[in-house]
């Protein structure tokens, strides 16, 4: 019983970790500016500051107090996001922005490094434990002021891969978005899509009618193969029965005679003095439900198994 | 001012507040709608364990009262009592209850006997996506009309599951429409079950199905959650509940919950789910023309839906030995209206030959079309969410 009770809370502080680990692994680097030249956005205290966005790519909360931010590859746990803050709290799919003043003494959002304009710059975040590497990105030394480095859909791309980033000019087309989606969506673009190929929804009827037969042929076709099992397996055990309740006949053939059992069935009688008057009565008693729409079936078909 | 005055003021600012002051022609005829659902349940039976908590629902969500007095009593103020409980519905909570409680009623037998009879309850998802096109005719958004296209699958909660993430402004309309068309089963399906079956074809008496094993009935729950769950993730919510009530069932040793889930849990979100959809059907979202155009589209797809049901099985028969052969009669139990379909299938074979009881039969469709219908929602929210 220990042991299985030890085995359980492993196993469960086993999934506790993989969660949490899954769940860090969803802050993304989003977009960054390393010199900030009055075109964009200002802090609390009015001032024009380096910033990094980050981005919460999971569909649930995500907490990232004590993880680390770094722009030094040699120390990973340069800047702590401070505890207790409530807005360290990332809702779904939201983003935060830090700012690279060197002045953490002004907020929790105030990181302790700077970024060196005109070089490359790299950027990272490691978790709580500092060593595990979040996600990490070297900005371009090409980058000029008032440009950003964005990914170019909001936390895809994967960790320090240059391909799904751009260079943002705040152009109409290449705008910059603090603390906001890098691409900005309007509509659903799946919606759009389906109305643009799909006008008289044959595409989807067709696709849609595929995949619902597909998923239950499979579960047809599984079930006919395992009765094929069920029905073998249940006549291998009942021809085994059957044998062995024959070999058990022929092994007491010469010594269990007919007379030898009923002479056995009376002596038990005798002793027992079983069945003459039952102690117990047996009564039919109507059991009375309310009618539900969903339960109904049940009183036609069978009862619950009983073990 | 004068006591008097106090007095007038004070009953002058509490009959704004009344709904006599409030009222206007739309909240009269939404009340009049809900009588009628109430009269349909309780003088008609039709469905009355939905109908009444829905009739009632739309009672109490369409007595006008002032919205900018800050009561917090409306079902769309937040914070609201009936704001908290329509969370259920606009969150999309309450059908997956729902379906946990339907898999821990549901006996799928006769489905695992007859595996093939899942087919049928494919094909009547054919409903749903043939509503699909027509909605995409009548100038709906795909989302829209995916919403919408739902109502064929006879499936209540999967209607609501489904309107609440592509359409939740259409959400009432087609929650109504759907649980009115799946009272209305035994009045739509019967003259399209005749109109497309010879009398030959109707006379067809199918074998008794084989009993099948208890190990069957554990090892389907699981089989079954983890292959349509694969094929369709979207549908996790739906199918994952429903298969994890059938193992409570038939698993033998959670009887208790088996008996919670089907009887108690399922009676409590029955009445949440039916009272909050009605209250959500206020007369400016309800009293319009998209409204009786869902209505109308919710027929097309019931007829849709049950025709192709019967008409794949004629079909399937054709590919069949003539000892194998499917009494088309239950084609129309591949929608999942549980087990009213069915039903209708047994009563109309006993018509024709009052020694053929197809109810078991039908059964196996009707708890596919349940499975179906979830894919089918899967499918819609996947493409289009």
């Amino acid at each position: 019983m220990k042991n299985r009770i030890l085995t359980f809370l492993v196993a469960l502080l086993a999934c506790a970790a993989v969660v949490s680990a899954q769940g860090r692994r969803g802050l993304k680097i989003n977009e960054v500016m390393i010199a900030n030249d009055s075109s964009s956005v200002v802090d609390d205290f009015g001032r024009y500051s380096a910033w990094v966005e980050l981005f919460n790519s999971t569909f649930g909360p995500l907490e990232i107090s004590s993880v680390y931010l770094t722009n030094d590859p040699a120390n990973p746990t340069l800047y702590p996001v401070p505890l207790g803050d409530v807005n360290t709290d990332i809702p779904a799919r939201q983003h935060v922005l830090f700012w690279a003043d060197g002045e953490p003494n002004k907020g929790t959002f105030h990181m302790n490094f700077t970024f060196v304009p005109g070089e490359d710059n790299y950027v990272a975040i490691y978790d709580a434990n500092g060593k595990t590497l979040i996600d990490e990105i070297v900005i371009p030394g090409t980058l000029k002021p008032g440009e950003s480095y964005a990914r170019k859909i909001d936390g895809e791309g994967g960790t320090g891969n240059a391909e799904a980033w751009e260079v943002r000019d705040g152009s109409d087309a290449l705008y910059i978005t603090p603390s906001s989606n890098n691409i900005i969506k309007s509509t659903n673009s799946k919606v759009d899509m389906f109305a643009e190929q799909d006008e008289n929804g044959f595409g989807m009827a067709v696709m849609a009618m595929c995949i619902v037969f597909t998923a239950l042929l499979v579960l047809s076709i599984c079930f006919y193969i395992i009765s094929r099992i069920g029905a073998h397996v249940s006549r291998s055990q009942k021809a085994k029965a059957l044998a062995d309740s024959e070999s058990e006949v022929a092994a007491h053939a010469e010594h269990d005679s007919g007379e030898v059992i009923a002479a056995i069935s009376m002596a038990l009688r005798d002793h027992l003095e079983a069945h003459d008057r039952e102690s117990t009565v047996l009564t039919i008693d109507k059991v009375r439900r309310s009618y539900s729409p969903w339960s109904s079936k049940i009183y036609s078909l069978r009862e619950l198994p009983h073990r | 001012m004068t006591f008097s005055d106090f007095i007038m003021q004070n009953l002058q600012e509490f009959w704004h507040l009344t709904g006599f002051y409030n009222a206007t022609w739309e909240h009269l005829v939404m009340l009049v709608v809900g009588l009628f659902f109430i009269w349909l349940a309780i003088k008609k039976n039709f469905e009355p364990m939905l109908l009444v908590p829905i009739g009632f629902g739309i009672l109490i969500g369409n007595i006008p009262f002032n919205t900018t007095a800050g009561l917090e009593v409306g079902i769309y103020e937040e914070g609201s009592v009936l704001n908290i409980l329509y969370n259920g519905v606009s969150a999309g909570w309450y059908p997956p209850l729902i379906f946990l409680g339907i898999g821990a009623m549901t006996d799928f037998s006769a489905l695992i006997a007859n595996p093939k009879l899942m087919l049928i309850g494919a094909a009547a998802q054919f409903g749903i996506f043939g509503a699909y096109m027509v909605a995409l005719l009548l100038g709906f958004a795909p989302d829209q009309a995916g919403a919408m296209a739902i109502i064929g699958g006879a499936d209540g909660p999967t209607a609501i599951f489904l309107s609440s993430k592509l359409a939740p402004n259409l959400m009432g309309a087609i929650a109504v429409s759907a649980y009115s068309y799946m009272a209305l089963v035994p009045v739509i399906q019967p003259p399209l079950m005749r109109l497309f079956t010879t009398k030959n074809e109707r006379l067809i008496k199918m074998k008794p199905a084989r009993a099948v094993s208890q190990n069957e009935k554990i090892i389907f729950p699981i089989v079954g959650m983890i292959l349509t769950c694969f094929v369709v993730p979207s549908g996790i919510p739906l199918l994952g509940m429903l298969f994890f009530g059938n193992l409570l069932r038939e698993c033998g040793v959670t009887n208790r919950l088996a008996k919670t889930a089907s009887n108690a849990l399922t009676d409590i979100v029955t009445i949440l789910l039916g009272m909050t959809v009605g209250a959500s059907t206020q007369a400016s979202e309800f009293l319009t023309s998209e409204t009786i155009r869902i209505f109308l589209l919710g027929f097309m797809a019931f007829v849709i839906a049950s025709s192709s049901g019967v008409l794949f099985v004629k079909l399937f028969n054709l590919f069949l030995p003539k000892s194998k052969k499917i009494n088309p009669l239950i084609g129309n139990a591949g929608v999942s209206a549980v087990p009213m379909s069915a039903r209708i299938s047994n009563n109309l074979g006993l018509e024709y030959d009052p020694s053929n009881y197809l109810l078991m039969h039908a059964m196996g469709p009707n708890v596919a079309g349940v499975i179906g219908s979830a894919v089918a929602a899967g499918v819609l929210l996947g493409f289009l969410a």
